[in-house]
């Protein structure tokens, strides 16, 4: 059978789940192609605001990674923009001029955030809240630490101005109705929300007309319809969505809000599909994941043939996803005569909940400060379960159904295998205790991988975390420290701590004393402890290269096809023709097939067999280099500029200091890579200021700032503190260092041990404490006795020969 | 029915093979990774990860496994199977100890 072609405009939730469904069920039908305006593959959208507060990073919450459109034989135009649908000759064009036939289409084209139509609306900084180049943005602006004012109280609005606030922005939102959230929260909640974003330090405006943005060439402030003026460098307007279907329109397919499509998806051309947000399903368009998901479930359904599906209105849950606030409403909850309601209130617990009932059946609940009940509240909401029975107790919760007041594990326990624990991903109770105990499942990662349940907002994970107490009996125990591994229940900090406290200084007799679960660890364990016992006794501690990973191992960092590359220290990234006529030697003697400059101010040589490296080392050996330790988890780089030696704005001998500060710390083993650098003025051309610690140097002398990074997570530093002289900015830094390495947990680095203890803690102990600077000083100094030895010039004279050669060659094989 | 023919060659003593470690033997074109758990079982697998061909012998060997080293799939060494939720097999040979000789069995069919 021919596969035919299906095409789907727009990559986002709900076309992402629909093609889950259609790969399940009939993966050999289509040829996919999907065009997708967004530069990138598909991820959760809902969770933008926790990447906002810096919560989580993009990798986390990607739902399809590259991997999975080749797995599934997709074509993805990433940054394709579809601009027109040619029914006739059944084909889209892209905004490149790409263009591709089909036989079914599908148009998942989302929604636009609304823009207020007041003067200023284009003015830079100005910013909606969609997409993920919407948060790069926000963080960007919110380095300045400047004012943002977020135009609009709903759900959106309500997480940007939380995420603002934890990017240390001063965060005022307006709205334009009397309470906040009005659309899900009555009043009194509505209140209560407002009274916590303000003791978080979040101004809130209520009743609130935009005038205009003011500003000359960028944004400067809002005005209100009353003449105030807010300053801000920052505006985000999150004030209701608008569905996309100009294209659809464009086309002639029948578009009323959003393009309508019947029960089965189906737009008013046969051809054609349509789902998410762009959709209007029976006069409704909807705004949240879970239709959509079910949208996707039918649409997929009659792309394979099963054509029974169909889409049916329920009502939706909605909880505010912004850590340390407890929210939950559903249904309908506005007053009238036919309704009765049940309202509880404990100002000091700060808990408010109501009821709404319609003939002895809950059709609105609103929860606030205590949302636990939520979900039977909702289940019975969806059952429309006649109330009468428990109506007294009703409020207080599930718990205290049957006199007893419960346990909530034991609310869990009574809820029915058919209740929704997952609202987004219309998960049941049965279906995730059946996945725990059918497939073994111990931890929430696994319940999310195979169940999908709390992968999505994770405003769930409470209860599916007492769902796994429930199934799982003590042996789950999620208020727990993280335990370092499974061979372990104690946590990173409590392993260090024992070590110390019981003088540990083997790899077994932690093992033994700690009473790991495990013969000999795993590759998680083993690293750390060795890294732990490395820094506590550098001194008594042998080193265990078992248990460090290959690139430690063998001093060089491995590649996906085996060889391994070879990065020597070119110091604070200064060279001489003498070093790049070495390197040039060693390239065409050992026929190095690559050579590159690295990001950090050196070079690379990639594709070396690992028999080769002794040799390849002997020769940059004798050229005077040692290993630029690429690979390790210690010291990687100091990035220099070029200074006052040469720079006209130069105040400071940067490359100097950029030198001694690496030929000083070098070889000295951390928890992860540190890097570092040193730039001579605050134009700052060595990048200082995104490094685990930089200098910045000034006139009067040396800015020192820590907790910085630019790989997985971006993170501007923030400063430590002032020195005037080179070496008390040399003290500062080893000593921030050596307390780093004491506390750190492995492949923690430094911007995530700082805010785990506290940006001011570390500037206590270093700038203000001169015994604890001094003292760490001193550690550092010590330990770097041990360990500055280099490892090349060690394997050169014969170390760990067996590394590098095989044990035994044979040539057994028939000769050909 | 499949009658493998095979043939056991002496690669080298047991101390050549750190503990919690492995070596690799060349044979033609292939090579077999020779482990030694921590206490001294010896293993063989081809050295090709069912992942993408990492080399198993440059991993962390642990209890009765090996972490490939290029993106943490766990290998049993008893079966050379992929462990958890991962699935693909590498291929293994025989192994066996002659007192502190490690012999390692090529097949020829
Ligand atoms: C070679 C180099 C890329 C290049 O060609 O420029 C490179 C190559 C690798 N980087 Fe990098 N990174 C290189 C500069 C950077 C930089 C830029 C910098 O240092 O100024 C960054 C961003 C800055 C930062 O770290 O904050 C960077 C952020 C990462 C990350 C993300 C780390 C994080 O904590 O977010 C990883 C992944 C990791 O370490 O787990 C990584 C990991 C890697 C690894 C080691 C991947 C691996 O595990 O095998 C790559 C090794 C290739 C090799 O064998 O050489 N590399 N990497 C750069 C070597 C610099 C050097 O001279 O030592
Ligand atoms: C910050 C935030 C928080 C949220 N929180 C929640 C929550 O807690 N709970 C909840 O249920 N929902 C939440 N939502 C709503 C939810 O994310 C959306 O309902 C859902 O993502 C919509 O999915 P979709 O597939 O219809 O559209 P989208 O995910 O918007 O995807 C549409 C895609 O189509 C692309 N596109 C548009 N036009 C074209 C074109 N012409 N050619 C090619 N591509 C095009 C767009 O670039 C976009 O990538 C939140 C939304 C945001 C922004
Ligand atoms: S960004 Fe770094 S880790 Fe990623 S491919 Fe490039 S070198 Fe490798
Ligand atoms: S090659 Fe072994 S885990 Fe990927």
């Amino acid at each position: 059978m021919t596969r035919q072609k299906l095409v789907v405009i727009g990559n986002g939730m709900a076309p992402g789940r629909m093609l889950e469904h259609l790969f399940e069920t009939a993966p050999d039908a289509y040829d996919v192609t999907i065009f997708n305006a967004e530069p990138r593959v598909n991820y959760d959208r809902i969770m933008l605001s926790p990447v906002l507060s810096g919560e989580k990073t993009f990798e986390d919450i990607v739902i399809h990674g590259d991997g999975w459109y080749v797995d599934h034989g997709v074509m993805l135009y990433k940054g394709h923009k579809i601009v027109g649908i040619d029914r006739e000759a059944k084909t889209v064009l892209s905004e490149h001029g790409e263009v591709a036939a089909y036989d079914k289409l599908v148009i998942a084209t989302g929604s636009a955030p609304f823009i207020i139509p007041v003067p200023g609306k284009d003015l830079p900084g100005v910013l909606t809240y969609r997409d993920l180049d919407d948060v790069d943005a926000m963080l960007l602006a919110a380095q300045s630490r400047g004012s943002a004012v977020v135009i609009g109280g709903g759900l959106l609005g309500l997480e940007a101005a939380a995420g603002l606030k934890e990017q240390g922005m001063d965060v005022t939102v307006i709205h334009l109705m009397p309470s906040l959230m009005e659309r899900q929260l009555d009043p009194a909640a509505g209140y209560l929300l407002k009274r916590e974003l303000e003791s978080r330090g979040i101004k809130v405006v209520t009743k609130a007309n935009t005038k205009q943005i003011v500003g000359d060439r960028r944004v400067e402030g809002v005005e209100l319809e009353d003449g105030t003026v807010i300053p801000a460098s920052l505006v985000v307007m999150a004030v209701g969505i608008r569905p996309n279907a100009a294209l659809a329109q464009e086309a002639g397919l029948a578009v009323n809000r959003g393009i309508v499509v019947s029960d089965g998806m189906q737009t008013s051309d046969p051809d054609i599909y349509a789902v998410g947000e762009c959709v209007e399903v029976d006069g409704k368009v909807y705004g949240l994941v879970a239709p959509l998901y079910q949208m996707a479930d039918v649409a997929a359904g009659h792309l394979s043939g099963d054509s029974a599906k169909r889409f049916v209105d329920t009502s939706t849950a909605t909880r505010l996803k912004v850590t340390g606030i407890d929210l939950y409403s559903a249904g309908d909850f506005a007053e009238g005569d036919d309704r009765e309601e049940i309202v509880l209130r404990d100002a000091n617990a700060g808990v408010y909940r109501r009821l709404v009932l319609k003939d002895n059946r809950i059709i609105g609940a609103v929860l606030y400060g205590d949302a636990a009940d939520g979900p039977w509240f909702f289940d019975m909401l969806k059952k429309e379960m006649d109330v009468s029975g428990m109506r007294d107790t009703l409020i207080f919760g599930q718990a205290y159904q049957g006199g007893e007041p419960l346990d909530p594990t034991a609310a869990v326990a009574a809820l029915p295998d058919d209740a929704e624990i997952c609202g987004c991903n219309g998960i049941c109770k049965g279906k995730i205790v059946n996945a725990i105990t059918s497939k073994g499942l111990t931890s929430l990662d696994d319940v999310r991988a195979h169940t999908k349940a709390s992968n999505s907002c994770g405003t769930c994970t409470g209860l599916v975390e007492q769902l796994m107490t429930l199934t799982l009996g003590d042996s789950y125990n999620p208020a727990a420290v993280q335990p370092m591994c499974k061979c372990t229940d104690l946590g990173h900090d409590d392993v260090r701590r024992l070590i110390r406290a019981k003088g540990l200084k083997s790899i077994p007799e932690v093992m033994q004393e700690l009473e790991w679960k495990t013969s000999c660890g795993c590759a998680k364990c083993r690293p750390a402890l060795n890294y732990y016992l490395v820094c506590d006794w550098p001194d008594e501690y042998a080193d265990d290269y078992q248990s460090r990973f290959i690139n430690e191992r063998v001093h060089a960092n491995i590649q996906k096809d085996g060889t391994y590359s070879v990065v020597p220290r070119m110091w604070g990234g200064v060279t001489s023709s003498a070093e790049l006529r070495a390197i040039a030697d060693v390239v065409d003697k050992f026929d190095i097939p690559t050579v590159k400059v690295t990001g950090g101010q050196r070079i690379d040589m990639l594709g070396i067999r690992k028999e080769d490296l002794p040799a390849v080392w002997a020769d940059l050996g004798k050229a005077g280099f040692v290993s630029g330790q690429a690979y390790a988890k210690g010291l990687r780089t100091v990035k220099t500029c070029v200074g006052s030696d040469w720079c006209r704005f130069g105040t400071q001998d940067s490359t100097g200091l950029g030198i001694r500060i690496e030929k000083f710390m070098w070889g000295s083993w951390t928890p992860a890579k540190v890097k570092m650098a040193v730039s001579g003025c605050p134009r700052n051309c060595a990048e200082a200021t995104c490094k685990d610690v930089g200098i910045i140097c000034v006139d009067s002398g040396f800015e020192i700032h820590f907790a910085g990074a630019a790989g997985l997570d971006i993170k501007g530093t923030d400063v430590l503190g002032m020195v005037k002289t080179e070496d008390e900015a040399l003290e500062h830094i080893v000593a921030l260092v050596q307390m780093y390495r004491e506390q750190g947990r492995y492949l923690e680095r430094i911007y995530k041990w700082a805010k785990r203890i506290g940006h001011d803690e570390v500037r206590r102990q270093i700038m203000d404490d001169a015994d604890k600077r001094k003292a760490y000083f001193g550690r550092f100094v010590f330990s770097q006795t041990f360990a500055q030895v280099d490892p090349w010039s060690e394997r050169v004279s014969g170390k760990d020969k067996h590394e590098f050669r095989p044990m035994a060659t044979l040539s057994l094989e028939a000769a050909e | 029915m499949n009658v493998m023919m095979q043939n056991w060659v002496a690669i080298g003593s047991l101390n050549d093979i750190p503990r919690r470690g492995a070596r690799c033997v060349k044979n033609g074109g292939m090579t077999i990774a020779v482990f030694r758990t921590a206490d001294d079982k010896i293993y063989a697998l081809e050295d090709k990860c069912p992942h993408r061909n990492g080399p198993l012998s440059q991993g962390i060997v642990h209890d009765g496994c090996v972490t490939c080293p290029l993106h943490n799939w766990v290998i049993s060494l008893e079966t050379g199977k992929a462990q958890g939720a991962d699935e693909g097999e590498a291929a293994m040979f025989p192994v066996r100890l002659d007192g502190d000789t490690v012999m390692l069995a090529i097949g020829m069919s």
